[in-house]
This record gives C-alpha cells, structure tokens and sequence, in this order.
C-alpha cells in the first residue's frame, strides 16, 4: 500500500513530445479522482454549513430552543463545540458533538496503544529476524486480515470481546470504549505491520551490513540503526493505521455502546463520530437541523482522517527522500 | 600487562557478549510472540466462525429467502443483492479507474496536475467510508434523485473503489518492462497503439487481480451503503430494478443484530450470515493472491 509514487511511470521515462487526442482523453479520464474528491468535499461542507448559517439557537433555561430562520446574527458555530449532544426533541435540541469526539480520541488512543506495539513487533519479527517463507505467509494473512468485512470484526468484538471485557474488567456493560479500543487494535494491526515491513524493508542493505561489520549483534542492528533509520515509515505507518480506526464505523457502532454522554472513562459506554452519523442518519428529517448537523459531524470525521492522511504521507515522502530511494 | 588482567578483560568481553546475546534472544522472543497475535487472531476468527456456524447451513439456507421476519429461510437474495451492488461498483468505476492509471503511467507529464491527481488519489483512499455514505445520500440519492436505490449504492461504492482499483491498475501497467514498449515504438507504433497492443494485453491479468481485490473490499462494506442503497426485511427481497433498495449480506447481518426484534431467535441465521460473508470474500481475496503469484511465476521477464 504504497503512500505516493513520485517518478512518472515506465512509459513516460520514453520522451514523446507531442501530446495527441489520447493524451487528453485518458487526462480527462484521470480527473474523476480530483472531481470525487471535490464532490465530497463540496457535499460535506455544503450539507454542514446550513447548520450554521441558517438556525437561530436561542439560550432558555437549561438549553436552548432551535429555530428557522435566516437571521444570521443569532447563529453560533460554537454550539456544535458544545458538550450535550440531544437533537431528537421537538424543542430543546442540543448539537454538541464534543462527546463524539472524545469518544473518538480515547477509543484511537487507546486501540493504536495495543495495536501500534504489536504491530511493529510483527513487522520487526517477520521482516528482520524470521526465515523467508515465514515473511510470504505472514503478507498473506495480513492481507486476509485485512480483507474481513467490519461488521465481521463487529458481530466477534460483540459476541466474542464485549462479553469478555465484562467479566474480566467487572463493569456493568461489556458494549463500551474498552470493547471498541480492542477491536479496533485488531483491525489497524495489519496495515500497521504491513507499512512497518515495508518501510524496515526500505532500509538500504548497506546500513545492515556496516552496523554487523562493526560488531553489533542482530538486535542491536536493529533497535539501533534499522529502527532509527526507517522511522518516518514506521511513524507513517503508525499514523495511516490511527486514521483507519478513526474512519471506522460498523464494528465501533455494534461495541462501543453508543451513549452519548460526555465522558473520558474508556470503561464507559461511548458513541464515535461514525456510530454518531451512522446511528441518527436513519431518524433524521431532510433537510432538518439533525440532518445537517450530522453533515457536520461527517465535516469534523472527514477533517480528522484527512489530516492523519496528510500528515502520514508527509512522514512517507521525508523516508523517501531522506533514503534517496524512489518507488516505480 | 599481566596475565591476571589479561584474563579478567577476557572475562569482562566474554561477559558482555554473554549480556548481549541474552537481550538479543529475549528480545526475538517476545517480538515472536507478539507477531504471532496476527496468525492467532486470524486462526481464531476462522475457527470460530466456522466451528459456529456449520449447523446452519443448508440447501435452503443459501437458496431460499427469508422468512418470518428472517427467524427461518435463507440468504439468497441477499447474496445475490451483493454481488449486484459489488459488480455494478466495479463497471462503474473501472473505465475512470483504467483511464486514470493509462494516464498516470503512461501519459502524465510532470508537473502540477500530476501532482494534482496524485493528492486525489491518496486523499480519497483516506476518507471514512461513512463520509462515501454522507455524500451518497446528498448527491446520488436526492440530487440525481435516484432515491435509496441500488444505483445510488453501486455509484457510492463505485466511489469509495476507485482509489484501490486505480492503485492496483498502475502498479499492473508499470510492471510491464520498458524495453517492451521500445520495441512496439521501434517498429513504428503510436503511443496509443502501443498501449491498446502491447502494455495493456500484458497488464491485463494484474489489472484484473487487483479489481478482484477491491470487488472483495467492497463486498464487505456496510457503512457506505446503510443509506443510499440497502434496507432490512424487504417486502420483496429480490434485487429487480436499478431504482429500488437491494437487501445485502453485510447489512442484513446488521439488521439481525440490531434491527431485528428477535436477536436471540437469529443466532444460527446470524452465524450463518458471517460464515457465508467471510467464504465469499476470503475466496476473492485467495483467488486474486493465488492468481498474482502464478502470473508472477510465469512471467519471462
């Protein structure tokens, strides 16, 4: 799963000057990916920004009463910051989504902290110090790994994890962030560890063969230079598996029990923004508050996985360039 | 020096290396036992899905509907409505996913719009899928107004595709050796003839492949689809018309979990439902594995 591929392709590397019909068509063709990504993020933003501009949130007593209207002077983005989120009421309707993200902040947090370790180690492992075959049986599993459907992953952390987590940890619901975090650690596992391969693969031989000239034993190559030296892809690595988890909606949404009461207790029951669109999506109105409120939720999901995915392929590239080594 | 402090810096080397051999082993022990977590979990999942759910099929099973309220019948056109979503997914994106990869690696001229693209694609790999779900219902079920629909939801996942497919077409075409399309230049060929004669046909079993890998991705998915295209129990749960919902594996186990009234009476059906979803999508998955290492094999170049 190669992050970026600088160099023009093979036939490219052939020089032909001019630029026929077919070169505009098949460049017509390749704009469908900048087009997608221009829809979705014209949708999302489009679908989120009514909430802003259009309600008037006026505070009464304990919350606040949400009108239509065009009256721009009364809105307040700040209400989606808030901490109550409660928008199926007729009159007192709350936007907070401030619970969601915690939610989602503490069940990534605590998934890539199990899954960040045991990956790395797999990668280290398969990669560095197993036999050969061992390493083309380990890419397939991962690669099935990969492939099992999220409500598969759900349907087990739900009869399997959930009741588990409730019998060895003692709390009253095993649906909670701790279930979530389990679940989720096992899904990033193999892109973490197939990232992490690909980067210490990345690592020149040279570096290997001077540290064990040099006296170093195997591990010593490794903690001391393999490591060190490929890095920035393990970190990126690290970080392409984080925003998985946190796009991740089937499995969280039958585990993580979904109450959306603010709350940084990962024993506790909690809703992601996934299960918080996934959720609602069905019972809101058209065009209503709810609705466009969800699409904030989506703009806040979608800002969040995409800075994960820049930031990833930022660490990628520096690999690239500081290692010289280019792909294609 | 004496020989004493000859043999206690003998000692002291002979005793560091003892040291460092023993953190060396430790230290492949436990990184053998953490990577053995992957093996284990998926043998697990495997066990126990399989040694779960081999009561419950049947004949009926994987031929019939289902019936009262799903507690009895079968799966079938749910599996039927899944590879329809699935395929359909793959037609639509396919032309734009091949016409992009030709581009990127054949075509692309360096610079800004490259670069551009690139972005695209990368980005779009990274959005949720329940983002693809969010835009799908703005864009394909109320602006085209093609309502909660199976086009809606092959649209959708056609979408949330096209990153996979056009990764696996470029890496296909960019397998195909340069000497190759020198000598279909050398003889005279345009650019275009060339592709459509020489890189392509030799591209084609690893476009193919990787096509087989995102349809097995996208079987799965159940997050992009919950809104656009799929629903629960059906009145008729037969896919007959691009306009009308389609009832699909990975949402109709959902609606036994959570939907359906009757959770526990659905056990065997529900195992069922996974058994049948994971043998659909491990068999793609192996397919196109086992497919690629033997065109790899027998590639003379």
């Amino acid at each position: 799963m190669s992050v970026s591929m600088d160099e023009l392709g093979p036939g490219l590397k052939i020089r032909m000057k001019n630029r026929n019909i077919d070169c505009y068509v098949f460049f017509t063709l390749a704009l469908i990916s900048l087009v997608a990504l221009g829809v979705i993020l014209y949708f999302i933003f489009a679908q989120a920004i009514p909430f802003v501009g259009k309600l008037k949130v006026v505070p009464e007593g304990m919350g606040a009463i949400v009108k239509w209207g065009q009256d721009y002077s009364h809105t307040r983005l700040w209400d989606l910051f808030s901490t109550r989120w409660s928008p199926a009421s007729y009159k007192h309707q709350f936007f907070g989504m401030v619970p969601m993200i915690v939610a989602t902040t503490v069940i990534t947090l605590g998934a890539m902290a199990l899954a960040i370790p045991f990956g790395l180690s797999a990668a280290v492992f398969v990669g560095e110090v197993g036999p050969r075959w061992l390493k083309d049986i380990f890419k397939t599993v991962l690669e099935l790994l990969a492939a099992v459907p999220s409500i598969v992953y759900g349907f087990f952390g739900l009869i399997i994890i959930a009741p588990w987590v409730r019998e060895s940890f003692d709390v009253v619901s095993g649906s909670n962030g701790l279930s979530a975090a389990l679940i989720l650690s096992i899904m990033a596992l193999p892109t973490i560890a197939s990232l992490a391969e690909d980067a210490l693969h990345a690592v020149p031989n040279t570096y290997r063969e001077a540290s064990l000239a040099l006296g170093a034993t195997k591990w010593q190559t490794i903690w001391r230079t393999l490591i060190p030296a490929a890095s920035s892809g393990v970190i990126g690595a690290g970080i392409l598996g984080m925003g998985r988890a946190v796009g991740e909606t089937m499995a969280v949404l039958l585990v993580a029990g979904n109450s959306a009461f603010l709350t940084w207790n990962i024993f506790r029951s909690m809703r992601p923004l996934t299960a918080g669109i996934a959720l609602d999506m069905a019972e809101s109105v058209h065009g209503s508050a709810h609705y466009h409120a969800l699409f904030a939720l989506g703009a806040m999901l979608l800002l969040i996985a995409l800075v994960m995915n820049w930031t990833a392929e930022w660490f990628h590239v520096r690999l690239l360039r500081r290692q010289g080594i280019r792909e294609g | 020096m004496t020989v004493d402090q000859e043999i206690q810096k003998e000692q002291a080397v002979m005793q560091e290396r003892r040291k460092r051999s023993m953190t060396q082993w430790a230290a492949f022990v436990l990184l053998g036992i953490g990577s053995l977590f992957g093996f284990f979990f998926l043998a697990f999942i495997l066990y126990w899905v399989i040694s779960q759910s081999a009561s419950a099929i049947s004949w009926e099973f994987l031929t019939a509907a289902p019936r009262d309220m799903a507690r009895a019948g079968g799966i079938a056109p749910m599996i039927v409505g899944s590879i329809y979503i699935t395929g359909g997914a793959l037609l639509v994106a396919m032309p734009f996913a091949l016409g992009s990869a030709i581009w990127l690696s054949e075509y692309a001229w360096k610079g800004w719009w490259l670069r551009a693209i690139r972005i695209g694609v990368n980005t779009l790999a990274g959005v949720p899928s329940i983002v693809f779900g969010l835009v799908g219902l703005g864009l394909f079920v109320f602006v085209f107004d093609f309502g909660v629909s199976l086009l809606a939801g092959m649209c959708t996942l056609a979408m949330l595709s096209l990153p996979i497919l056009i990764r696996a077409s470029e890496e296909a075409l960019r397998s195909v050796p340069r000497s190759f399309r020198e000598g279909a230049l050398a003889l005279g060929a345009t650019r275009w003839y060339m592709i459509r004669t020489v890189v392509l046909p030799t591209a084609i079993p690893g476009i193919l492949t990787g096509s087989v890998l995102g349809m097995a991705r996208a079987i799965g998915e159940t997050a992009p689809i919950m809104f656009t295209a799929t629903a629960f129990m059906l009145s008729n749960p037969w896919p007959t018309s691009l306009f009308e919902k389609v009832a699909t594996l990975p949402y109709h186990l959902f609606g036994l979990i959570k939907i359906s009234q009757h959770y526990n009476e659905t056990k065997a059906i529900q195992y069922g439902t996974v058994f049948v979803l994971m043998v659909v999508v491990t068999l793609l998955n192996l397919t196109a594995i086992i497919w690629r290492t033997r065109v790899r094999r027998k590639k003379a170049w």
